[in-house]
């Protein structure tokens, strides 16, 4: 078969949200954007995450919601769960916006190559699809968008059948009585609460001595009470040592406080973070340096190889859609020599958790204000005060800001409850626009709603809420 | 509308270039990808391409034209189909004749000034050139607009380093710490609009130097300035620091020595260190000295705190430290503020002797001169000695004139006999 031989200004290995948005910047810009995916265009994230689990909650939220029906007035016989229709829905979605993004890429004139590449020196990519090549590629930018891939414990090893990956746990064939979720990050929360809200009995596993790590303390707290209210259990300082994959489940050795106990569950859940995918792409042959798993870049996106650049869960933390999307922005633009090239500011990139209740956050923790030196003013407000969360009978929950006292800095916002993940926009604009409290203050926010509470939290940091 | 061909940078750091080669002629067809002409820079030649279809409608700068500035535009496009008459209404916008600031490879923030244009002429909305001083409104956002006040600086005096050139707190931060504020356009050759004819050239007043006029002013204002010169026999103390330097790892200069003279007179003489508060003169309990650094952007005294407790050469390397960070325009308020005393040292660029000016509410400062070879009489006889002149300027109000002497002759002392500074 020949190969095709084809020259781009950029091109773009790995289809997944921060590739296919370079790659549609690129030729915004003007220039000639090559794409490989070896897998599905719009990567983890559409396929296999972000898009996809986010449908399975709702299913779920839906359950919970039609649970609580007779308080609203509405009778409903026992309403069933039909998991099967439950996951082909998600994957269809993932299905049409995977179309989407192809649509995208071809609107945008971007060439899309399916295979696997591998750096070949010079601006070579030399794509291939089963072992034969498709395609050889020479590019003056390359940027690497390979994502990354789960993590999997020192000898547990996911077998794909009673130890799970999040790949797996979305496309569950039945529900498992019990569920061991190793890990309470985003990915292993919102798991854990889908199937509770499903019936499941869960177990949580967390190493460090309490859940959502990432979170603001006092947050991960509530969210804790609230997933105990929910009966869920919650094992924290805990470790699992090792796990025994059987025909009916996985016995699990847990080690806490320096007692282990065993854990037997139906399914097990593996969410202990995730590495890079660096090999196979010929990096070895390059300057490209992999750390703990990453490619070290710099706030552009560029590598230790000229010419080569890193952006989204390829390379580090936060492994967020949106951070790799702004990413390849900055480092396409910065390429293209782009007046308004801006690099990412890590601390302006929210955090969302789609677990119920939802948390969602952006900025400094209040600890973190705290332990960089800052005299903070702190304001609350929970949703049991608010009109809007009573009438449509979401009163768990509360929103957290946190603010520098001597400058009026909004450093940090912190919420839990519903809705609070479409909420957090507002102050991520704000604390972009280096608001102090005084034009949060002068905002005015409609009634009646949630993000009323967003204006009475600032108010109360400044000891001036109206309404609690 | 005729689409316009601008000039392309073709780097972050072009400003302009030259058009080499027209490879379509006006009327002729174009289609997406086709090369329609060469632009040359001082580093490379590069091929336009064009990114639409169309026919080449006009071509506004010829073959072989040199220094065309960067978004400029060079020719005109007609979209298939478009009336060649649409070409006579075009009036084509010259890009706003740019102060060409290259966004700055290291730089954190660069300005928003549209030098650079992507390498293919899409027509890109063009970012806002103006910089935050000019005109009436001064953009900046609010957390920038707070720390300003609360900071004393003048919003009009600080280049904006955020989007459309707004004030944000980065900047207040960099103005704060006596540099100037991120200003990208500082290593870009046309950064200052061109002389005007009449051969000059108004230079915007960065805020250190509001500062610094406002605090001279003041203080020649309203101080009683008095000076008192002596002049110090240097042979010994020379021979002494040439002794020391042989065996310490860091250059000690002469300067130590006078911070160290100077503490240890303060502490002899310790009515001269002290502030005057109108209802009261402070005394201060430790001597720390500001030492005068000259650095591009200005004046700045940088303290060494407690002068009296350390040895000349603790005081030699923390003064090479703060210098350093001085010139860099990275010293932190607490570097250089709220000192008791201050030294000035032109002894370097060879003055004799001179007077300088008191940094209030510090009672005097010490202007000291170069160390040169003169005559002196010594027992009735001429010789020749290292003389360095040294005059104190002293407040008067808090300080009179035996009070001051007295201080002079302790240093005086000191510097001529040096082994006490070593003690």
């Amino acid at each position: 078969m020949a190969t095709a031989k084809e020259a781009f200004d950029i091109a773009v290995i790995g289809g997944g949200p921060g590739g296919y948005v370079a790659a549609i910047r690129a030729s915004q810009l003007g220039l000639r954007a090559a794409l490989v995916e070896k897998a599905e265009l719009g990567g983890v994230c559409l396929n296999w995450g972000c898009i996809p689990t986010k449908a399975l909650l709702r299913a779920a939220d839906l359950y919970q919601q039609i649970g609580e029906a007779g308080e609203f007035g509405i009778e409903i016989k026992e309403a069933k769960v039909n998991l099967k229709k439950i996951v082909e829905r998600s994957r269809a979605v993932a299905a049409k916006l995977n179309q989407g993004v192809t649509h995208l890429l071809k609107k945008n004139k971007v060439r899309v190559f399916q295979g696997h590449a591998r750096l070949e020196g010079g601006g070579r990519v030399r794509v291939e699809a089963d072992g034969k090549p498709v395609a050889q590629i020479q590019a003056k930018n390359v940027i690497l968008a390979t994502g990354a891939r789960p993590r999997a414990l020192p000898g547990i090893e996911p077998d794909g059948k009673t130890i799970w990956t999040a790949r797996e746990a979305m496309t569950p064939a039945s529900l498992p009585k019990s569920l061991l979720v190793v890990g309470s990050g985003a990915i292993g929360i919102e798991f854990a609460s889908f199937y509770r809200t499903l019936g499941c009995d869960v177990t949580v596993v967390e190493i460090l001595d309490r859940i959502l790590p990432a979170e603001d303390a006092e947050i991960a707290d509530l969210a804790h009470k609230a997933f105990d209210k929910q009966g869920m259990t919650i094992l924290t300082g805990a470790s699992v040592e090792a796990a025994k994959a059987g025909r009916d489940g996985v016995k699990a050795t847990v080690a806490q406080g320096g007692k282990k106990t065993e854990i037997a569950a139906e399914r097990m859940i593996l969410a202990v973070g995730i590495e890079g995918n660096t090999d196979g792409l010929g990096l070895d042959g390059t300057k490209v340096k992999v750390e703990k798993g990453h490619v070290r870049t710099d706030k552009w996106g560029a590598t230790d190889e000229p010419g080569v650049y890193a952006i989204g869960d390829l390379a580090g933390p936060p492994w967020l859609a949106h951070k790799a999307s702004h990413e390849g922005v900055a480092c396409v633009e910065r390429i293209a020599g782009f007046d308004g090239a801006h690099p990412l500011d890590a601390g302006s990139v929210p955090g969302c958790t789609y677990c119920r209740p939802q948390i969602a956050s952006v900025g400094l923790t209040e600890e973190a204000a705290r332990e960089a030196g800052r005299e903070v003013r702190v304001g609350r407000f929970p949703y049991m005060a608010n009109g809007k969360a009573i009438a449509q009978g979401d009163t768990e929950g509360l929103i957290k800001t946190v603010f520098d006292a001597a400058t009026g800095e909004l450093l940090g916002a912190h919420m839990i409850g519903a809705e609070v993940t479409e909420l957090i926009q507002g102050f991520a604009v704000a604390r972009g626009l280096e608001t102090t409290e005084a034009e949060l203050m002068r905002t005015v926010f409609p009634h009646p709603t949630l993000s009323e509470m967003m204006h009475e939290s600032v108010l109360d940091a400044y000891g001036r809420a109206l309404h609690v | 509308m005729p689409i316009p061909i601008l000039m392309p940078a073709l780097s972050p750091t072009m400003t302009e270039g030259a058009v080499a080669a027209w490879h379509k002629k006006e009327g002729e067809p174009v289609a997406a990808g086709d090369v329609i002409a060469e632009i040359e820079t001082d580093k490379a030649n590069m091929e336009l391409e064009a990114v639409d279809d169309g026919v080449l409608g006009r071509i506004l700068v010829p073959e072989g034209t040199q220094g065309v500035k960067v978004k400029r535009p060079i020719a005109l496009l007609l979209s298939p189909g478009e009336d060649p008459s649409a070409l006579d209404d075009a009036v084509p916008e010259t890009a706003p004749e740019l102060e060409s600031a290259p966004a700055p490879e290291s730089a954190p923030e660069p300005a928003d000034t549209p030098a650079d244009a992507p390498p293919a002429p899409t027509p890109e909305p063009q970012p806002d050139a103006t910089p935050a001083t000019s005109g009436e409104r001064i953009f900046a956002s609010p957390l920038a607009r707070r720390l300003a006040r609360e900071a004393g600086l003048d919003l009009a005096a600080i280049q904006g380093s955020g989007p459309h050139g707004r004030i944000v707190k980065a900047d207040i931060e960099a103005a704060r710490a006596g540099g100037a504020p991120a200003a990208p356009a500082r290593t870009a050759p046309a950064a200052t609009p061109a002389a005007p004819e009449g051969g000059f050239e108004d230079q915007p007043v960065t805020s250190m130097r509001r500062v610094i006029a406002q605090r001279m002013t003041e203080s020649k204002q309203t101080v009683p300035h008095f000076y008192l010169t002596v002049d110090c026999r240097i042979d010994a103390l020379l021979a002494l620091r040439a002794d020391a330097n042989a065996l310490a790892e860091r250059k000690i200069s002469v300067n130590d020595f006078v911070v160290r003279a100077a503490a240890l007179a303060l502490a002899e003489v310790p009515g001269v260190n002290v502030a005057w508060n109108g209802e009261s003169i402070r005394r201060f309990a430790h001597a720390d000295i500001a030492v005068a650094v000259a650095t591009e952007r200005g004046l700045i005294t940088p303290v060494l705190r407690r002068a009296e407790t350390k040895t000349v050469g603790a005081l030699a390397e923390e003064m090479a430290a703060l210098a350093e960070k001085a010139r860099a325009g990275k010293l932190l308020p607490e570097e250089y503020q709220d000192g008791t005393f201050t030294i000035s040292n032109l002894g370097m660029f060879g003055v004799k002797e001179f007077a300088a000016i008191i940094n209030p509410p510090q009672a005097a400062i010490l202007a000291v001169g170069a160390g040169e070879a003169r005559p002196v009489v010594e027992d009735g006889d001429i010789r020749s000695a290292t003389v360095m002149t040294c005059t104190l300027a002293v407040d008067h109000r808090s300080v009179d004139g035996a009070l001051g002497a007295e201080w002079l002759a302790a240093f005086k002392r000191l510097i001529e006999a040096p082994l006490r500074l070593l003690l």
